[in-house]
């Protein structure tokens, strides 16, 4: 579950509010869009529900844990429960693909006899299992980003956070990628996914909140992209 | 942490010196001169510490006695001298044994005959003393004050001015060396900093993918820790090393090639600075990794 009550937020040394007084609530399960021009404040928001940024005033919950209670040290323990897709992909660039997506269970101290059997099958599911020894300059962005994808998914995340997922892809790899959200999804897992893909938004016809200027001006269940004019 | 985590982060720590080779063999370069610098130093005060206590047990302070004086206040002023913390030997010389010794000094091989010359007559039969070294040289001047005072003591004699001359160049030496040292050891701290700054740079969207996923503070921090202590541990080997041969070679050349030392002065042997050395160089090494790799990780490292 994810709940944002009230919140606002600004930058030290800005004037206006990068959000200004955000209401909503995911339940578990859902799959949202995000949708929203640059500077609308869908980045900040991101990082809100990250606890890479604390609100201004008002209360972020993720995952049953109230960010305003949240000790430092527990941090890791929400990050956890988090899976992170990002539009540049951010895949470590000296390792292989299955080092990538291992990285991410290393990271959390899984045991290594798990981690053997779990990368494969994740990798299997995002359909690389054939490139795991490659490097991430050897595979096209539609791969990568579906290594990313693996390496957000293969710690069994509660909810699935993707951040312009297909903001580098040609369409055919972009559909691939949604596809790739849906089925996370209809598994159990919440997917949010940030995006100014009008395309993607108007297909699939799921909920979507809009975003402007740092509030939020449209929230609908089965939505479409609403254009800024 | 899982004990493979540990394995994990030392995997890693390698691989940040690797990585970084030039810096942190600049770093591993400071500490080297640091320590080694620290290393000789030791050496020198050591040796020179030895021959400084040498040098005190031959400073004596005599103390002569009224003419006339009963043996039983000669022994009162002896229970007196004893009772002092500072003393650390007293012998009496009686009258014939200060005959005998100055006999020998000044007649050397003719020195029998000279004292049978003089049977039953000693000349120097006022000069019976006590003999004192101390424990430490610098309670010399209290020390003679309260013997002066003392009842029935004729004369007290010194050799002030060595013991003063000894005392001041030991600490001269002492702290001289000491601000070296910590001047090194700050430079130290400040390189490996430097070093693992770099390597935080590098991997900068490692660590921040790392945070992101849920890394511990711990585990993003262990990596650059073990880099830290590896630098220090190596750095803190190889002047031992050279310390070792250098230390052993420079002796056996001097008693070799002059003799007459090894007669003045006995250096002191390896195994006794090396239990000692061993251990705190290793110590600060290790400590200089730790600051370092600490302060730079806090400072960077922020989740």
């Amino acid at each position: 579950m994810i709940k944002l009550d009230h919140v606002s937020l600004k930058y030290p040394g800005s004037k206006t509010l990068a959000l200004n007084d955000v209401n909503f609530e995911i339940a578990d399960g859902e799959f949202v869009f995000i949708v929203g021009a640059s500077g609308s404040g869908k980045t900040s928001m991101l990082k809100l529900l990250l606890k890479e940024l604390d609100p201004t005033s008002g209360k972020v919950k993720v995952a049953d844990y109230d960010y305003s209670k949240l000790k430092r040290r527990n941090i890791p323990k929400v990050r956890r429960k988090l899976g992170v897709v990002f539009q540049n992909f951010r895949l470590l660039k000296d390792r292989t693909v299955y080092e990538n997506v291992a990285f991410a269970q290393r990271v959390i101290e899984t045991p290594g006899r798990y981690i053997r059997r779990q990368v494969p099958a994740m990798l299997t599911l995002v359909g690389l299992a054939d490139k795991y020894k490659s490097y991430p300059r050897q595979l096209s962005g539609g791969e990568q980003q579906r290594v990313a994808l693996a390496r957000a998914l293969v710690n069994k995340p509660e909810i699935l956070l993707a951040d312009e997922p297909t903001g580098n892809l040609d369409p055919k790899n972009s559909w691939e990628i949604m596809r790739l959200l849906e089925d996370v999804n209809k598994k159990g897992t919440t997917v949010v996914v940030v995006t100014h893909n009008k395309e993607i938004v108007n297909m699939m016809r799921k909920r979507v909140i809009t975003l402007k200027k740092g509030e939020i001006i449209s929230d609908e269940a089965k939505g479409g992209y609403i254009d800024e004019d | 942490m899982r004990i493979s985590s540990y394995f994990y982060s030392i995997r890693q720590g390698l691989k940040n010196i690797r990585r970084n080779l030039l810096f942190s063999l600049a770093s591993i370069g400071t500490i080297v001169s640091c320590l080694f610098l620290f290393g000789v130093f030791y050496c020198v005060i050591v040796n020179f510490r030895t021959a400084v206590s040498d040098l005190e047990n031959t400073v004596t302070i005599s103390v002569f006695f009224d003419e006339g004086i009963e043996d039983s206040n000669i022994n009162l002023i002896g229970e007196q001298i004893r009772m002092r913390e500072e003393v650390k030997t007293v012998d009496y010389i009686s009258a014939d044994q200060a005959w005998e010794r100055y006999a020998k000094e000044r007649y050397e091989d003719d020195y029998e005959a000279a004292m049978a010359s003089f049977a039953g007559d000693n000349p120097l039969k006022n000069s019976a003393s006590f003999e004192i070294t101390l424990k430490d040289l610098s309670a010399q001047s209290e020390f003679i004050r309260f013997l002066k005072g003392l009842h029935g003591v004729r004369k007290v004699s010194t050799s002030e001015i060595t013991a003063d001359g000894i005392v001041a160049l030991n600490s001269v030496v002492s702290y001289a060396s000491i601000g070296i040292i910590v001047i090194l050891l700050l430079v130290s701290v400040f390189l490996i900093s430097n070093t693992i700054t770099i390597g935080i740079t590098v991997r900068k969207e490692e660590i921040g993918i790392m945070k992101l996923i849920g890394a511990t503070n711990f585990f993003v921090r262990a990596p650059f820790i073990v880099e830290g202590v590896v630098i220090g541990l190596i750095g803190s080997l190889l002047p031992l090393i050279i310390v070792y041969y250098m230390y052993d070679n420079i002796v056996k050349y001097i008693i070799g090639r002059y003799a007459v030392v090894s007669k003045l002065f006995a250096f002191v042997p390896i195994g006794d600075i090396f239990v000692v050395l061993i251990p705190v160089s290793a110590a600060i090494g290790i400590g200089l990794g730790l600051i370092g790799s600490i302060i730079t990780t806090r400072k960077h490292l922020k989740v």
